[in-house]
């Protein structure tokens, strides 16, 4: 089965607020993979296509997001996500 | 005669809170009733939801294309991804087969998200529960079958209350606005001064007919429901003696005279830059009041200090060297802020508010200081402080000032000290006005009256104390003398001033510059032209 874990640095001013939640979901739910996020290595996990999952963890800005892929996108999954935290939300826009 | 035609015009009596006339259909906002649409089945219920939900998707869709600016189109962004989580969805439909109605079980769904963001911590988070009740409502009415609250022009709208947020998003051409609670001299009328919309309040909006055409008579404070055919025909002729009378006032530009040829400035309250970009500056002797509440209202985050600076600069830009007065956060009373302002104040006018809030969150104030100090090198501008009571609040403000401008000056930024003047609407800082280190004092006289007479100016039955009285007059006079003899400036900015009747009375007290809403320019100087010196 094609399973892959990462984590990244949230730096984002204002934590997982509404625009890098919508911004995060719309992601995910571009991949197959069913895909979970945490605020730590062992969860508890959340939906990571869900924004009122998303947003209830009320992630502060310095949280390290960490998260889980499952599925055959898994791995690609992952890389974009962690660069749309690490690029601080900004999607090109 | 038949039916029809004996059928009567009936006359609705409400208050003035923006003059003005209107003839159009009525369209009534309702308030979302929970229960309004009956029980069919739990097939048809679990469709009513879904379709209510795609419907709304649409709406905001549509929504977001027009908003056009960043902050909007976040918070549309944020109740479409609502919309299609599963997680919210899917128990409502739960609930939906296990026997709930469609309304029933989408607030149930939701109820519990927003009381968990009512009680975040995090004032960023809190401010989102307003999104999800929003979000809530609107898929209610369209359960409720009602149409979406965009309305198309020339109507007039009729509803219990309005957010500002709604009177904003509303194209008013020709249209009007009854509501039942609200007053003259609530947040939702000012807007309505200014942008020349007729609106009454005080009216039973639940014995209003949806679709029957009505005449808006804002300046008698009446509305006539399916006028005859001579009312209609009496009022076209007077909407039209208004329209020219308004183009004669437009041509009084220039200064403004009293008729012994005594100057009187007369200035514009404005919210935003919105209002000034149809407006000559030639027209007015300054800005007499910038209300700084509309740049933190309806929005995600709190505006950045350079933000704000960018907009105080364009606003003196505009004014190309007269003068500019903004008046620093003047949150609270009516005008609420998600997310700073506390919800459920017990006596909002009486609580934590202008200063007293600024005070308290020194670093909201700090930012919005240091955006005004940097302004400051770019033109005329002048500060006021709202709320003002006690000396000692001024001191801390200036205080605070000052400090802001060597911050900046330490970080190589260009920053300058403006005159600081103080708001007068307490009663308190009006009696003592002598103790108060202000550079200037500008009378606020809507809550100068209603603190004067102890009386809520959104409350329709006292009305009658809500008027000017000769407790109010003295204590303007006296403000002004103390300003005379100290060599300071006066000015009044309250719905006071843009009334041409009690224009007259205001010079009688000494009063030689006035702050009106644009839209009363043209009669206030009309009525300065005519002022002959005190009656006295």
């Amino acid at each position: 089965m094609n399973k892959h874990k990462a984590s990244v640095l949230m730096r984002h001013e204002v934590g997982l607020h509404a625009r890098p939640s919508v911004k995060l979901t719309k992601l995910a739910k571009a991949f197959e993979s069913r895909i979970d996020l945490g605020l730590s290595p062992d969860g508890p996990w959340v939906d990571a296509k869900s924004i009122v999952k998303v947003m209830a963890t009320r992630a502060p800005k310095d949280s390290t997001i960490y998260f889980r892929a499952e599925g055959a996108d898994a791995k690609a999954a992952l890389e974009a996500l962690v660069t749309l935290v690490d690029g601080d939300f900004q999607d090109g826009r | 005669m038949d039916d029809r035609t004996h059928r009567a015009a009936h006359r609705i009596e409400g208050r003035s809170a923006a003059p003005g006339l209107a003839l159009g259909p009525l369209v009534r906002l309702s308030s979302v009733q929970h229960e309004v649409r009956q029980y069919r089945s739990a097939a048809e219920e679990h469709r009513a939801l879904v379709d209510a939900l795609a419907a709304s998707q649409e709406d905001l869709g549509a929504l977001s294309r027009q908003a056009g600016d960043d902050e909007a189109e976040a918070i549309l962004a944020f109740q479409m991804a609502l919309l299609e989580d599963d997680s919210l969805v899917a128990p409502a439909l739960a609930r939906i087969d296990a026997g709930d109605g469609a309304g029933q079980a989408w607030s149930a769904a939701i109820d519990p998200e927003i009381a968990s963001y009512d009680a975040a911590e995090d004032p960023y988070f809190r401010a989102r529960a307003s999104d999800l009740r929003d979000l809530r409502d609107r898929v209610l009415r369209h359960l409720a079958g009602e149409a979406d609250q965009t309305v198309p022009s020339g109507v007039i709208l009729a509803a219990d209350d309005m957010p500002p947020s709604t009177f904003l998003a509303t194209d008013w051409r020709d249209g009007g606005l009854v509501l039942r609670r609200g007053s003259p001299s609530s947040h939702v009328a000012i807007l309505a001064r200014s942008r020349g919309v007729p609106m009454i309040v005080g009216v039973d909006v639940d014995r209003l007919e949806q679709g029957i055409d009505a005449l808006l008579d804002a300046d008698a404070g009446l509305l006539i429901v399916d006028p005859d055919t001579n009312m209609r025909a009496g009022f076209s002729l007077r909407r039209a003696e208004q329209s020219k009378a308004r183009q004669a006032a437009a041509s009084f530009s220039g200064p403004a005279l009293t008729a012994t040829g005594e100057l009187v400035r007369v200035m514009i309250n404005v919210t935003g830059l919105a209002e000034l970009g149809v407006r000559d500056p030639a027209e007015v002797d300054g800005i007499g009041l910038m209300r700084t509440e509309f740049l933190f209202q309806a929005r995600e985050k709190l505006p950045t200090e350079e933000e704000q600076y960018r907009i105080y600069r364009r606003m003196l830009e505009w004014a190309a060297g007269k003068p500019v007065t903004i008046r620093t956060l003047d949150a609270g009373g009516d005008k609420p802020i998600a997310g700073l302002t506390q919800p459920g104040d017990m006596n909002p006018f009486l609580g934590v508010r202008g200063v007293r809030l600024s005070l308290r969150y020194p670093d909201v104030f700090r930012a919005q200081l240091r955006a005004l100090a940097r302004a400051a090198v770019a033109g005329n501008l002048k500060v006021m402080i709202p709320m003002i009571t006690v000396p000692e609040e001024l001191d801390r403000c200036r205080a605070l000032f000052e400090q802001a401008c060597d911050e900046l000056r330490r970080e190589g930024q260009k920053a300058q000290m403006p005159p600081l003047g103080m708001m007068v609407e307490v009663p308190a800082a009006a009696l003592t006005i002598e103790d108060f280190n202000a550079d200037f004092f500008s009378i606020g006289s809507n809550d100068l009256i209603q603190y004067v007479a102890a009386a809520s100016r959104d409350e329709p039955q006292l009305a009658d104390l809500s008027r000017p009285s000769r407790a109010v007059f003295n204590l303007i006079r006296h403000v002004v003398d103390h300003a005379n003899r100290s060599g300071r400036e006066a000015s009044l900015c309250g719905d006071l001033a843009g009334d041409p009747a009690q224009v007259a009375a205001l010079l009688d007290q000494g009063l030689r510059v006035l702050s009106v809403a644009p839209g009363a320019l043209g009669a206030v100087k009309a009525a300065i032209a005519n002022y002959a010196g005190s009656a006295a």
